[in-house]
């Protein structure tokens, strides 16, 4: 911190900046020859060795460097180990610039690297294993990017930017929020004597915070199955019986509780949000139905489809019941819906 | 109505094309519905 503050600057006529510069102007000269003259004119490679030194060094070194970034940040927030956290930092910065050095070696390594985005954007070269390669390499940087950016906007200044990643981050993470907001509601009409004041607080709190990263995230599904279609061109499916019923699942059971949702936090409607929630759940049945049966050998003529017996679907519904049951056997006696009192503070 | 593809090439550079513009389409759009389910926040 006191470097930092004291302002003291070095003189730049260091023995390492030199050496710095040295190595700098010959890198620049020597890539000018290797981007004018071809592979050939600065390698020793050959069709017997087509692997060379920017392969072992650059590329399986600098992805090996670029581990510590991704161990440390699943140390400190995926393990809670929380005594490492001042490590993520320099771990994650050391992991993103090993990444993109690794990309900037490719650069040099591959015969046209201009062609080097055509996988992503002209043609899916999908039968090529270097394609995977290509498209884990460019994930991995972004995601590497996104984590190191909170540094370089804290840096520059950018205060609400700064959150996005965390923002992205916690979406991610909140999958099956609508059933934590649905089991809730359940929980607080039949088990409320058994919650403690900081559950009974916090319990809004919860529902609004859920209902926004839900409504978040559903956004987010619509879009990708929208990109879906695209990316297949299957939009004239569509116009047929059963992509109307696709369409009453995307707009009614994604989009519509994606937008309840939405409004719901923004009036800070907990009714609008437990509400939502059921539609939700509904929609996610649905989709699960919509694909295991009611697409499934769509084909098949009338008499030949499937519909459950009534004892298959009565064995569904026991299930479920256990399901209830154990939860109300374990949620009157354990301390779930309030802090054991020996254990105050304790998590 | 629908565009005739002769070749591979022909369909995957349409269907590419329409999928990248949605792409920036969804990524003005999940900003713009971030500030809209955020907006309240600040009162």
């Amino acid at each position: 911190m006191a470097q930092v503050t004291t302002g003291e600057r070095k003189s730049i006529f260091s023995l390492f900046n030199f050496i710095a510069l040295i190595v700098l102007g010959v890198g620049v000269y020597l890539t000018y020859l290797r981007f004018t003259g071809g592979l050939a004119s600065v390698t020793n490679l050959s069709d017997y060795n087509p692997w060379g030194i920017w392969i072992s060094f650059d590329l399986l070194c600098g992805v090996a460097l670029a581990a510590g970034g991704y161990v440390t940040s699943s140390a400190v927030y995926l393990f809670g180990m929380k005594q490492y956290h001042s490590a993520v930092r320099p771990a994650i910065l050391t992991g993103f610039l090993g990444y993109a050095l690794v990309f900037l070696a490719i650069n040099y390594d591959v015969g046209r690297p201009w062609r080097l985005p055509y996988p992503l954007v002209v043609q899916q070269g999908t039968t090529s294993v270097l394609f995977e390669v290509g498209l884990c390499v460019a994930t991995y940087l972004t995601v590497l990017f996104i984590e190191f950016s909170p540094a370089a906007m804290e840096w520059l200044g950018l205060k609400r930017a700064r959150n996005i990643p965390i923002y992205f981050f916690v979406t991610s993470i909140v999958a099956g929020l609508s059933m934590v907001i649905f089991e809730s509601t359940l929980s607080h009409r039949f088990f409320a004597y058994k919650m403690d004041e900081t559950h009974l607080k916090e319990a809004s709190g919860v529902t609004l915070g859920f209902g926004k990263a839900a409504s978040y995230v559903l956004a987010g599904y619509f879009a990708i199955k929208v990109l879906g279609i695209s990316a297949e061109n299957h939009w004239h499916y569509l116009k047929t019986g059963y992509g109307t019923w696709y369409l009453v699942e995307l707009l009614g059971f994604v989009a519509l509780p994606s937008l309840l949702y939405a409004f719901g936090v923004r009036t800070k409607s907990l009714t609008l949000i437990k509400f939502t929630s059921v539609l939700a759940i509904l929609g996610v049945i649905l989709n699960r139905f919509n694909i295991s049966l009611v697409a499934f050998n769509w084909q098949l003529p009338a008499g030949e489809r499937y519909f459950p017996h009534w004892m298959e679907i009565g064995i569904s519904v026991f299930i479920v019941m256990i399901g209830l049951l154990l939860y109300r056997f374990i949620a009157t006696r354990m301390p779930i819906l309030y802090e054991h009192p020996d254990y105050k503070d304790a998590h | 109505m629908d565009p005739i593809f002769y070749t591979l090439q022909d369909f995957m550079t349409h269907t590419e094309s329409v999928t990248y513009l949605l792409v920036i389409a969804t990524l003005i759009g999940m900003t713009v519905f971030w500030w809209f389910l955020t907006g309240k926040d600040k009162d």
